[in-house]
């Protein structure tokens, strides 16, 4: 049995829609954050939390860099920087080269989280056209983490949770109408393995 | 890279002795980065083990040159975030201008990108004549590289995009000459920069200036060490001169929070003394 210290959401294109959807059933009570992560274009920072907290009624923000990541608030990477964790349950920003393409990258945020939240760690990878978010996927598994896809019939761009399946060993596949519930469940209580 | 190369503890390790064989500080810096930067590194240059690879920095005075180059992050570029090099443009240096002698220190360069951005804007304002930019950084090597003044091409065309929306009029292509895969700025432009070593962890303040910009660079740091070094520009700021940091970073929080007033909007602040406010 083990807690839920952390959920983080990677996505690219074709994530939104999940994510507005997602958003708008997930309880108002979480007792973890949920942090996003999710490619898109540099400049329009504060469009993104704005069209997500109209769905939900957790606060919703942008990353600020060295920020204390709290219970019950959804976190948005900003753009043009990778998110990192850190031991101390803050976050960090880093303007390192991209990865897969990408900055903010997936597999930044979820390799650094891996090794900090380790068994208490939920990763759950959504639409999207590259294979940014599958060597995260693996640092999750290597610490005893939790991988989780969208499933790939159901997401607007197959490729990203499709790789994810094909090279990580993955613990639940949902469809989109499904994930809600599973973060709901994850909320204060304890799971089995 | 599915588990680090490197654990925490040996981070801790290598960061100690580097303090105390170089007297190079990095306690102050954010781990999460560092580790990556040094289990990148690690995994780079195959190194056999933890234990010959610490010993390699430790000893050899060249690679450790190599480690410090490699676990900072250099990634810089021209009009990077083209809103603020036109509040520069429109606003900032408009004001200087009425000075008869304009400083400015550019904190953590890099290979130089930004300072021949600002040396661009200044000469379209008219102000290079009068101005100095001191352009400074932890790593000579990139110092070296930004003295060259030469960029690779193929970014031109993002550079170019970038200085237009700054505000930018004239054709970018007429401040450098194309050699092959690299665009050679023109000296003109680096005739008011000095590029020259300082360490913001462990170097002081050297000069007043009216406009420090050091971007991206505190984001490495805890939240201490940011609020030294926010203290050290303070200190080397005039009076009424400006800050300008990374569009995540703020003076927010920190000592000096109370002597500063936001350009509104902007990641830039203005010292507006110990009375006011
Ligand atoms: C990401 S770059 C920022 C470049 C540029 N200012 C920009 O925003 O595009 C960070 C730079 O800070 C430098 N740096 C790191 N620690 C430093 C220190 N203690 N003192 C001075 N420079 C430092 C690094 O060497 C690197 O060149």
């Amino acid at each position: 049995m083990k807690t839920c210290e952390a959920f983080i959401i990677g996505g690219s294109a074709g994530s939104l829609e999940v994510l507005l959807r997602v958003l708008s059933e997930v309880r108002s009570d979480l007792s973890f954050p949920i942090i996003i992560v999710v490619h898109r274009k540099h400049g329009a920072d504060s469009l993104l939390p704005n069209l997500l907290a109209s769905r939900t009624s957790l606060i919703v923000k942008e990353v600020d860099e060295k920020e204390k990541i709290n219970a019950g608030t959804v976190y948005v990477a900003p753009s043009d920087y990778h998110l990192l964790i850190e031991q101390d349950r803050t976050f960090s920003l880093d303007y390192s080269e991209k990865i897969n393409y990408s900055r903010p990258a997936i597999d930044a945020t979820f390799q650094t989280a891996a090794e900090v939240y380790k068994k208490k760690l939920v990763c759950l990878l959504l639409s999207g056209s590259n294979a940014d978010g599958v060597n995260g996927l693996k640092s999750v598994k290597a610490w005893g983490g939790q991988a989780v896809i969208q499933d790939p019939a159901s997401a607007q761009v197959a490729y990203m949770p499709a790789q994810a399946k094909l090279h990580v060993e993955i613990d639940r596949i949902l469809g989109i109408e499904d994930i809600a519930e599973f973060i709901n469940l994850l909320s204060n209580q304890s799971y089995h393995e | 890279m599915e588990l680090s190369a490197i654990n925490d503890e040996q981070v801790e390790m290598l960061i100690s002795d580097l303090l105390e064989q170089y007297g190079y500080d990095f306690t102050g810096y954010s781990r999460a980065s560092l580790k990556r930067r040094i289990s990148r590194l690690y995994s780079l240059d195959k190194a056999l083990s933890f234990a010959e690879f610490r010993y390699r920095i430790y000893s050899d005075q060249a690679y450790f040159k190599r480690f410090v180059e490699q676990i900072t992050v250099n990634v810089t570029e021209m009009f990077r975030d083209p809103v603020f090099f036109k509040t520069l443009r429109d606003v900032v240096l408009p004001k200087l201008g009425t000075y008869p002698f304009i400083r400015i220190w550019l904190a953590g360069c890099s290979t130089g990108e930004e300072a021949y951005s600002i040396s661009i804007i200044l000469k379209e304002l008219n102000l290079l004549h009068k101005s100095l930019i001191y352009a400074t950084d932890l790593n000579p090597a990139v110092l070296e590289k930004a003295a060259h003044g030469m960029f690779a091409m193929s970014q031109m065309k993002q550079y170019s995009e970038n200085y237009i929306l700054s505000g930018g009029t004239q054709d970018f292509s007429t401040y450098y000459t194309a050699n092959y895969s690299l665009a050679k700025f023109d000296e003109e432009l680096k005739q008011k920069i000095i590029f020259s070593t300082h360490n913001l962890v462990s170097d002081h303040s050297f000069n007043e200036f009216q406009l420090i910009l050091c971007r991206n660079v505190l984001i490495y740091f805890e939240r201490e060490l940011q609020h030294n070094v926010l203290d050290l520009f303070d200190e080397s700021l005039e009076d009424l001169g400006y800050l300008a940091l990374g569009t995540k970073e703020t003076v927010d929080f920190s000592r000096i929070a109370n002597r500063y007033k936001r350009l509104p909007g902007h990641k830039i602040w203005r010292k507006v003394g110990h009375e006011n406010m």
